[in-house]
């Protein structure tokens, strides 16, 4: 394990996330994690009734989610002009900003700037965007260790892991998991864990704060995301819980976040509606106990130097798409996660993605493109259940955005055959057209499916049918067919109601 | 051409399904009416109530009687120094010195190191607004505040609210502290003392800010 310690923090796992493979296969792959299982659906279901208990307190909900999806719409189709109303205050207020077109120019941006303070090293808020353009990895390229210091982005840093999930990243870790996690990794890196650490979470929580507390109080240098930009005034919004960004956003002297182009409010007044919307849609609470609002820079309060980069990264390519463009009203709640049966079952880690879920399953095609496997597979991710759009606060229409981002698919796949091996779809759908085409077929149809059924069960003692040859297996691959009646309904009917009356 | 006009170019192109010329709050109104009260009942009483929901502990006295209630506060929870901002009431700063607790003030002239901060047993300040509906408090880092790193660093924060500055909920407290926000002030919202639910979603109370929340409130 020597090469590990080259590196100045954890190597995360090997291989890019766009390299994951398509989502049926990831999907076969977690299925089979019992212990995520459990820990998936104990999580999504507390925090799922919690939201929906707090929601159900305000009866105003539809009209806050009404505003939320109007303000955020006027934001898409007005963006340009309040970017640069935002970076004009923002300026006047003492801060700096930048502007990076990709991944590798924001971390080429946030690597300078690192530099010019003489830092090697920096902590770090929890920020998806950072994730995104894998931030710490460049960083680390460079001779600069990226702390993680949100508890769960430990644990995830720590164990040589990735996130599973937008707001609660380590949800498929269990306490014993994390336990032997600090005790092994957390002395390599700083502070040691006590000997005698056990998984309670108070004591493990307990082991994080006096690890982190170490680095933030040497830190000279931080990053950070925003969950929201203020055109009107310039201000940036962190939402938080645990109070690790309030120590990365006041006590370092240089503070440099990183804000998607999307995170645009208009004006002071909107933080009324989001405020209400996000942490209930969130973590079933009224509230998340830290919220930091700060503009530029304040005299004798907080990091004298303090830039941000404004990323576009694919994001105006989701503007380009009027009917694609809804899914950048996304505020990173992660309500859609929680609630979609597909997600609980398979984990975040199949999406391939930082963001995973049905979010993650519109969103990653559209500002990526559709060139990986992956990408393509994403809008298929999806029973097309709804649940989704029900809990969304900014409405976005997540499954009608499904549907239209297969249809792309379909149609990139036509304009690119030699690439795109055939999908099983139009011979199946041939052979269901012979089948009902005539009542004969049917019938013979349904014969067949009795006597496979009594020889494979019968001989073989199956419940399932497992994998099929091709074309089928494009569907066995990712479903557990149940095994074919032994009985056809008609022969049922036939013998239960036509003789009796 | 710098990334900057790339971006804007992009957007621009975008967009050609957006009229030109067309105000944003035109183009897309939003029905919401801004700054309205939220019906919570008893104003006061529901704020008392949903910040100790939060497992912060809560205490309602009357104006005058609030150095005593620090002076208490201070001696239940055990603390030996506290630090506080130049512009809080005298009265309150003396009340910490009959608790026996040591005075450290975070000035202009002295800056308070990190180090010193995080030595310090406790924190007292007051409050610019608090909100009922969430049991929210909000700093506006005015003099009787202190920087933000004050409520932030030391273990314990002992904040008093004035009745006058509750008000229903979020809407109304975003519309009160708006001044702050175009002055220029940072703004700290917390509702209740820290916490963090990652570990199998089990709330935890204090990570990284005050493990302790002392509120009183000044009737």
């Amino acid at each position: 394990m020597g090469t590990e310690l080259e590196r100045l923090t954890p190597a995360p796992p090997e291989g890019d996330l766009l390299d994951s493979p398509r989502f049926p296969q990831a999907a076969k792959t977690e299925l089979a994690n019992h212990q995520q299982r459990t820990n998936l659906r104990h999580a999504t279901t507390t925090i799922r009734n919690k939201r929906a208990r707090v929601v159900g307190e305000l009866s105003n909900w539809q009209d806050l989610r009404d505003a939320g999806e109007a303000i955020k719409t006027r934001v898409g189709r007005h963006l340009d002009e309040y970017l640069l109303q935002f970076e004009e205050n923002f300026t006047k207020a003492g801060g700096h900003v930048h502007w990076a077109r990709d991944a590798e120019e924001a971390n080429r941006i946030v690597v300078a700037l690192v530099k010019d303070t003489g830092q090697e090293e920096i902590v770090k808020v929890k920020s998806m965007v950072t994730q995104e353009i894998d931030m710490n990895e460049a960083l680390e390229a460079e001779g600069i260790a990226a702390w993680e210091t949100d508890l769960a982005e430990l644990i995830v840093q720590l164990g040589h892991d990735r996130p599973s999930h937008i707001v609660v990243p380590a949800l498929h870790r269990n306490r014993s998991e994390v336990r032997e996690i600090f005790l092994k990794e957390m002395g390599r890196y700083g502070t040691p864990p006590p000997d005698d650490l056990d998984d309670q979470p108070k004591n493990l929580a307990g082991a994080a704060r006096v690890h982190l507390r170490e680095k933030f109080m040497r830190a000279k240098t931080s990053t950070s995301g925003a969950n929201f930009a203020i055109a009107e005034t310039g201000s940036l919004v962190v939402v938080e819980s645990e109070g690790n960004g309030r120590m990365c956003l006041t006590l370092p002297d240089t503070l440099i976040s990183v804000v998607g182009i999307e995170k645009i409010l208009p004006t002071f007044d909107d933080l009324e509606v989001f405020l209400q919307l996000l942490p209930r849609s969130s973590t079933g609470e009224r509230m998340n106990p830290y919220t930091s609002v700060w503009t530029g820079t304040t005299d004798g309060d907080g990091p004298k130097n303090v830039h941000v980069v404004l990323v576009d990264n694919g994001r105006t390519n989701v503007l380009a798409d009027p009917e694609g463009r809804a899914a950048l009203r996304c505020i990173r709640c992660s309500a859609c996660l929680n609630i979609c049966p597909v997600y609980e079952r398979v984990g975040g880690h199949a999406y391939g993605s930082v963001y995973p879920g049905p979010i993650g399953a519109i969103l990653n095609p559209q500002l990526r493109g559709t060139d990986s496997e992956i990408d393509r597979s994403l809008p298929f991710a999806s029973s097309l259940c709804g649940a989704c759009n029900e809990v969304c606060p900014v409405k976005i229409p997540i499954s009608d955005l499904l549907v239209h981002e297969r249809h792309k698919v379909v149609e990139a796949k036509k304009k690119d055959p030699p690439h795109i091996p055939h999908t099983a779809e139009p011979q199946i759908m041939a052979a269901a057209a012979w089948v009902m085409d005539d009542h004969r077929h049917l019938e013979l149809a349904g014969k067949g499916s009795e006597l496979g059924s009594r020889v494979l069960g019968g001989l073989l003692g199956w419940k399932k049918i497992g994998p099929l040859p091709p074309p089928l297996s494009r569907w066995t691959d990712a479903r557990d067919v149940p095994m074919l009646p032994e009985q056809t309904f008609r022969d049922w009917w036939k013998q239960n109601r036509e003789t009796k009356k | 051409m710098s990334a900057r006009e790339v971006i804007l170019a992009r957007i621009r192109s975008s967009l050609t399904d957006v009229p030109v010329g067309v105000a944003p709050e035109r183009d897309v109104p939003v029905a919401w009416k801004y700054a309205q009260a939220v019906d919570v009942g008893d104003v006061l009483g529901s704020f008392a109530q949903r910040v100790a929901d939060y497992k912060a502990t809560v205490v309602r006295c009357a104006a005058s009687e609030v150095p005593d209630e620090i002076a208490k506060a201070l001696t239940t929870l055990g603390v030996r120094s506290v630090v506080v901002p130049t512009g809080l009431e005298e009265s309150w700063k003396d009340a910490v010195t009959k608790a026996g607790a040591h005075v450290v003030v975070d000035s202009e002239e002295h800056r308070l190191s990190h180090k010193e901060l995080n030595d310090t047993g406790a924190v007292l300040t007051a409050a610019a607004v608090g909100a009922a509906q969430t049991g929210t408090i909000v700093l506006d880092h005015s003099a009787d505040q202190g920087r933000r790193a004050l409520s932030l660093v030391p273990d314990v924060h002992v904040c008093i609210v004035r009745a006058d500055q509750v008000v229903s909920g979020v809407p109304e407290a975003v519309a009160r502290l708006k001044a702050s926000v175009q002055a220029g002030q940072p703004l700290t919202w917390i509702s209740g003392p820290s916490a963090t639910s990652d570990i199998e979603l089990s709330r935890v109370e204090g990570v990284h800010g005050p493990r302790t929340l002392y509120v009183i409130i000044a009737e």
